[in-house]
């Protein structure tokens, strides 16, 4: 303990975690990854969707157990994992991005939340409000402290989070993206904020795609890709395109195909898509969509991917905007009516958007289709179905020992190859697959992706949207790039040149506005 | 040599622990039916004759009924509170349609009729406002008794010479019409959930109705005609009903109707929250409790206590079978 406490800790971190890494039954979630931070240090954590940010900052709050051999220290000392309580009293707080308040409670309510102070075992209000104002006023905000939560905005609400990690005298505080929501007033005022926490000697890990941010923020800044630990840049070193190598720079792992032809610019016109916008996130989105054409689209999570694709499907109601299919327009107002005209949409959230799990298989496989087959009077064609499921079983390679097994009894790779067997029962011109691959074994991905060669290759023209960047580059013809609900660009793969990863990761980022 | 031997026994021993585990699920409540007519034959013989298993059938049929509409509604992960006030209004209009000279017979139909319009209403609010079901037919459950009570100016009819009363009195080859009504109901239920596409869609929108809006299942349609189905079901209970008194009372006829109907379709093994149950379960399930309330008068047990224990063998039989269920899913 002694030598511990010895004053050589004058530069010593107040955060060190060491050899962190998690596995989740045969999933590798973090490998090897080590971070450390110093006292009024900002510290920003980059990487892809998936890169191991969240799970990390989860090992760090206690609410995950990192696998043995992995440590954190604070000022030095061992601390123990994977208990939240503990994490809390060492001076650990997370901001998350959902932010976590009670609305009908005062702003003094909220701080003290659980950890009310106390007089002959009562709720002593009269402290808690006044040290309540006492940590506002140390953050230099306008509020008061007995203003309702609802009544604030969700900056000033995030301001209410900060507070209440001062209120347990956290000195480390982790905010994972806190200006996704927020204006750039709001921005500002957090920047402040962040600046006074700074001087305070308050460490701060601070994750956020957004370079603009890392840039005016960050002292230093490390990234993680691929559940690993790449590297750390000091504030002198940063650049957008040294950061966006780290984030991407892998090599294209051999299991893509991309065996049909690319399209030409002459290639027909399948979906052609004009404004759409939702009145919400989504604003003015255009593009066309080609006959035996994959196209990505990519961006970052919240971009408006899935909200655009559910809008082209009929599922959520638009503001504005046309379709026209083939050339000739169509009027889509609801699920029904996109798969009558051909447009067929897979869904990102498999067990809560698209199996029915106490269902067997087969009538999981052809539930899009029961009318088509239905024998006179409305009766069901089982042997159709069956017909259906047997097809779908064998080509799709799908490992069930039985068609009537419940569709909830197969793994997620298997899973998903049902719902696409539904989709493609529907016999679609368009396909949009939201995240096709997600959650799904390698073995599967590969069957996969060569389901999605093999349906371009019949002139079927397929959107997919993706937050796995080498896929994207291995499975796509064309890029579209989605930033803040709008479409931000377009990467093409010219003569000879694949695409670029760095440039999508620009478009998404923003980077490419510097 | 050895081990493969081994490995062919073990399969065998799988597959038939598999089999029993189906025929299990299968069977569902029907053990509980079988043990409970057998401990009230013990407790008193009168129990299994035929005269006293056709009262059972026959005090069991309205309610099957009710439950085989309830069925439809809950399998959507639904509820309707209403179908007892329905069964009411539907009495008063039977009875009242049979005192028309000449036409009297239209009673049955009008019956019908009339719990249908007062479903539909409830499916159209619950389908296209978007209402909760519960607070729906929860609504109507008061207004349609106020309903029952305005068709009748707060009196009881009566017709001694009701042109249908071999519905509620008659039989054939010995079988009540009551039970052979309730029979029908149920094959035909079967045929719909079970054979139709209709009845799929009705699994697919209780299992996910998101999911089956995005498969391209109509599902406003589906919920409307659940809804539609009980309330005629609960009109043509009305007919029945109405059939046996010869007469119908607007205020009383069809109290907590509804929470027999739910009970007999919960303890069928239906789902509370949709997707996953039969009819044959709710068959079992009304008899059940038929055989309940006359094995326990049988038995002498006071009116209160039959209360008491009606209650507690519900939850007992819905717990044993979540039990079995679980059972079944760990392995």
């Amino acid at each position: 303990m002694s030598v511990a406490a010895q004053p050589s800790a004058a530069r010593r971190p107040v955060l060190e975690m060491h050899h962190i890494s998690k596995t989740f039954g045969a999933i590798r979630a973090l490998q090897d990854v080590s971070l450390s931070v110093h006292a009024g240090e900002l510290h920003a954590l980059m990487g892809e969707n998936g890169a191991g940010k969240s799970t990390l900052m989860k090992v760090l709050s206690g609410a995950y157990r990192p696998d043995a051999g992995g440590e954190i220290l604070i000022d030095g000392v061992p601390a123990t994992t994977g208990d939240p309580i503990k994490a809390r009293a060492a001076g650990i707080a997370v901001i998350y991005q959902e932010l976590s308040l009670a609305p009908n409670l005062t702003v003094a309510q909220n701080i003290f939340l659980g950890n009310e102070p106390r007089r002959f075992g009562i709720v002593d209000r009269e402290q808690c409000h006044r040290r309540a104002s006492e940590i506002i006023a140390r953050l230099g905000v306008s509020f008061s402290a007995r203003a309702l939560v609802s009544s604030l905005s969700l900056g000033e609400r995030q301001l209410v989070e900060i507070a209440r990690a001062l209120s347990t005298n956290a000195r480390i505080i982790v905010m994972d993206e806190p200006t996704t929501s927020l204006t750039s007033r709001e921005t500002d005022r957090l920047f402040e904020v962040i600046a006074t926490l700074k001087a305070q000697g308050i460490a701060i890990i601070y994750i956020s795609h957004r370079m603009e941010e890392v840039y005016q923020l960050a002292d230093r800044v490390s990234v993680l890709r691929d559940s690993g630990y790449v590297g750390t840049l000091e504030r002198a070193d940063l650049s957008a395109s040294r950061l966006v190598a780290m984030m991407v720079g892998r090599d294209l792992s051999a299991f893509y195909k991309k065996d049909h032809r690319p399209p030409d610019a002459k290639r027909a016109v399948a979906l052609s898509v004009r404004g759409m916008s939702d009145g919400r996130l989504l604003k003015n989105c255009s593009f066309d969509l080609h006959k035996g054409e994959v196209l990505a689209l990519a961006g970052l999570v919240g971009s408006g991917r899935t909200e655009l694709a559910r809008l082209i499907f009929g599922a959520d109601r638009r503001s504005a905007g046309t379709l026209e299919l083939e050339g000739k327009p169509v009027t889509i107002g609801s699920p029904r009516e996109a798969l009558d005209a051909g447009i067929a949409y897979l869904t990102e959230d498999r067990k809560e958007l698209g199996l029915f799990l106490d269902m067997s298989i087969s009538d999981n496989i052809s539930m899009g289709v029961l009318s088509r087959d239905a024998r006179t009077g409305g009766f069901r064609d089982f042997a159709a179905a069956d017909r259906r499921a047997a097809k779908a079983v064998a080509d799709l390679s799908i490992r069930t020992r039985s068609a009537q097994a419940n569709a909830g009894s197969l793994s997620g790779g298997n899973q998903q190859k049902v719902l696409l067997a539904r989709l493609l029962e529907t016999e679609p011109k368009v396909v949009i697959l939201d995240e096709p691959t997600r959650g799904v074994d390698v073995g599967a991905k590969s069957e996969i992706y060569r389901l999605i060669d093999s349906l371009a290759n019949k002139g079927i023209a397929i959107l997919m949207i993706s937050s796995e960047l080498p896929e994207v580059i291995g499975v796509a013809d064309r890029v579209l790039v989605m930033r803040d609900g709008a479409i931000a660009g377009e990467v093409t793969a010219s003569e000879g040149e694949p695409l670029r990863q760095e440039a999508i990761m620009e478009l998404a980022t923003g980077a490419a506005q510097k | 040599m050895s081990d493969k031997t081994t490995v062919t026994s073990g399969d065998q021993a799988a597959l038939r622990s598999r089999r029993l585990r189906t025929a299990f699920a299968a069977l569902g409540m029907l053990p509980v039916l079988i043990l409970l007519a057998a401990g009230f034959q013990f407790i008193n013989p009168r129990f299994l004759t035929g005269t006293n298993l056709l009262i059972v059938t026959q005090q069991s049929s309205i309610n099957i009924v009710l439950a085989a509409g309830m069925t439809f509604v809950i399998l959507t992960g639904g509820i309707d509170l209403s179908v007892g006030s329905i069964l009411a209004a539907a009495a008063m209009v039977a009875v009242l349609v049979s005192l028309v000279p000449d036409w009297g017979l239209l009673g049955v139909p009008a019956a019908i009729l009339a719990g249908l319009g007062f479903g539909l209403i409830n499916g159209l609010l619950v389908a296209y406002i978007r209402l909760p079901p519960f607070i729906v037919t929860l609504g109507s459950l008061t207004a349609v008794r106020g309903i029952a009570r305005l068709l009748g100016e707060d009196t009881t009819v009566f017709n001694s010479d009701l042109p249908f009363d071999f519905i509620g009195n008659g039989s054939v080859l010995g079988i009540p019409w009551l039970v052979i009504i309730a029979l029908t109901v149920v094959v035909l239920s079967w045929l719909v959930l079970k054979r139709s596409v209709l009845g799929t869609w009705i699994y697919a929108v209780g299992g996910n109705a998101e999911a089956a809006r995005l498969t391209g299942i109509k599902v406003p349609l589906v919920l409307l005609f659940v809804y539609g189905v009980s309330g005629l079901l609960a009109g043509l209970g009305g007919a029945m009903s109405a059939a046996r008194l010869y007469a119908a009372n607007g205020l009383q006829l069809g109290q907590s109707y509804e929470l027999d109907a739910i009970a007999a379709v919960i303890l069928g093994g239906t789902s509370f929250v949709g997707g996953v149950g039969s009819i044959w379960g709710t068959l079992i399930g009304g008899l059940i409790i038929a055989v309940l309330s006359n094995g326990l008068i049988l038995a002498g047990v006071s009116d209160i206590w039959q209360y008491i224990i009606k209650g507690l063998v519900i939850i007992v039989a819905v717990a044993l079978d979540r039990y079995r269920l679980q059972a079944g899913a760990r392995t």
